[in-house]
């Protein structure tokens, strides 16, 4: 009896990409299915769901993480960003514009993860060398692509983030 | 994949922690960054009834010196401790491990108390924190206890913790004067995990004749092992490169590790030695 009730459904209350979302699910509910499975943002993907390819990262409280290894009750009052949230609906934002322009993906599975990195990256780090990229990218596996565009897209948005901030 | 379905409890402070803990005893597991023990309850190797989510508790993150001690929160992530101003400017060597953790994602959740308690032994914290000579603050509703490291890591997957303990702190000592310390690693490519890893602390007096020698390998057993050939090989030498080979070559004496599919206990010892020697000319560096 005592088991039945300790396993019981939590509420949370979560924003994700600007929006509130107060939801009650049970406790070993991953974060990835809840933004997956009930918010519908499928943007963001399962690869290994051993927390190893960097598929379903998503920026927590201003820092990327990967969402397959977060229960969604440790999401309880958190500020969430999926690749949904970088930019308006139809609009890329000009780390995906690079990713667009530098054929920075194949198959696209990997990407929605690679660019939430790259995003925190340049969030944190406006101006990373290659090897900082490569460094950052350490948690992210794409099989088609061999990195080297993925390198290029973020070296490109990296300086159009900077120009941008420069001319605003 | 799913863990087993279980309870959960966000405690807001160490004593509702406590509390939660004594209430739920051998069922509860105590849930930090997750980054262990979600993945094990993924796969079905672990299966808590209870998880009590310490994650939110404040005043348990962050490092700051305290009577020549750096004391360091046990939910201060792997990112700040290898960002922290005061960690890289006390012991980088210690920084320098926790950016050797996992990857990027990995390191913005994981946490170092969290690392220690769940004393894997592919784990990078455990090799140098018992080279620092470190110790673990453990609390429970009997009172507060300080464990050192010698003590606190007893076998594969398990520590000193009983289940009505909390870690709270980690505390290393800080070097004396003319030291210098480093850890080295070599990682398993698909999984970060350590496959041999070096961790030393080296103590020189002004004439450069070597005072003492902490020599920790991890990835020969179950948790971090003191190379003691390789410490008493070095005391009392002038640390010249023969020097340090020599005693280098000493570091997998006494251990007996398993071999696996990616390295044989061979490689493991040989590749322990080259670690060791290179951790060395690092911390002297």
């Amino acid at each position: 009896m005592a088991a039945q009730a300790e396993s019981l459904a939590v509420s949370i209350n979560v924003t994700v990409n600007g929006v509130k979302h107060d939801a009650v699910v049970e406790p070993r509910t991953l974060l990835v299915y809840f933004l997956r499975e009930d918010l519908g943002l499928t943007g963001t993907h399962v690869g290994c769901d051993t927390s190893q390819c960097g598929a379903c990262t998503i920026n927590l409280n201003g820092r990327a993480v990967k969402s397959c290894t977060v229960l969604a009750v440790q999401a309880n009052g958190a500020e969430v960003t999926t690749i949904e949230g970088l930019a308006p609906a139809k609009t890329l934002n000009p780390l995906q514009e690079s990713f667009r322009e530098k054929h920075g993906l194949q198959c696209g599975y990997c990407t929605p993860g690679v660019v939430m990195v790259a995003q925190y990256l340049l969030e944190t780090n406006p101006n990373p060398t290659e090897e900082e990229i490569r460094h950052a990218l350490d948690g992210n596996l794409c099989r088609c692509t061999g990195y080297v565009n993925i390198v290029e897209a973020i070296r490109l948005a990296a300086e159009k983030m900077r120009s941008q901030h420069v001319s605003s | 994949m799913f863990p087993v379905s279980f309870g959960y409890y966000a405690a807001r402070s160490i004593d509702e922690a406590l509390d939660l803990l004594t209430q739920h005893g051998e069922d509860a597991k105590l849930l930090a960054g997750g980054h262990s023990l979600i993945p094990a309850m993924k796969l079905r190797l672990a299966s808590p009834r209870i998880l009590i989510d310490v994650g939110q508790i404040s005043g348990l993150r962050g490092a700051r010196i305290d009577s020549n001690t750096l004391a360091i929160g046990a939910l201060t992530l792997h990112s700040d401790v290898a960002a922290s101003e005061i960690v890289r400017k006390y012991i980088p060597a210690l920084a320098d491990a926790a950016l050797l953790i996992g990857d990027m994602q990995v390191r913005n959740r994981g946490t170092i108390g969290g690392s220690v308690a769940h004393a894997d032994p592919g784990a990078d914290f455990p090799v140098i924190l018992a080279a620092l000579d470190a110790s673990f603050v453990l609390v429970s509703r009997s009172g507060r206890r300080e464990v050192l490291s010698q003590d606190f890591f007893v076998d594969y997957y398990t520590t000193a913790l009983a289940s009505n303990e909390i870690l709270t702190e980690i505390r290393v000592p800080l070097p004396p004067s003319g030291s210098g310390s480093a850890y080295v690693k070599l990682g398993n490519p698909a999984t970060g995990y350590v496959v041999v890893s070096a961790g030393v602390v080296i103590t020189r007096q002004p004439s450069g004749v070597c005072e003492l020698a902490r020599v920790v390998v991890g990835g020969l057993g179950s948790g971090p092992i003191r190379a003691t050939g390789t410490e008493a090989a070095l005391q009392r030498q002038t640390l010249a490169s023969e020097v340090i080979a020599a005693a280098a070559a000493k570091a997998a004496e006494g251990s007996d590790p398993d071999g696996d599919v990616y390295a044989s206990a061979d490689y493991k010892r040989k590749m322990a030695s080259v670690l060791v020697r290179r951790a060395i000319e690092k911390a002297i560096g």
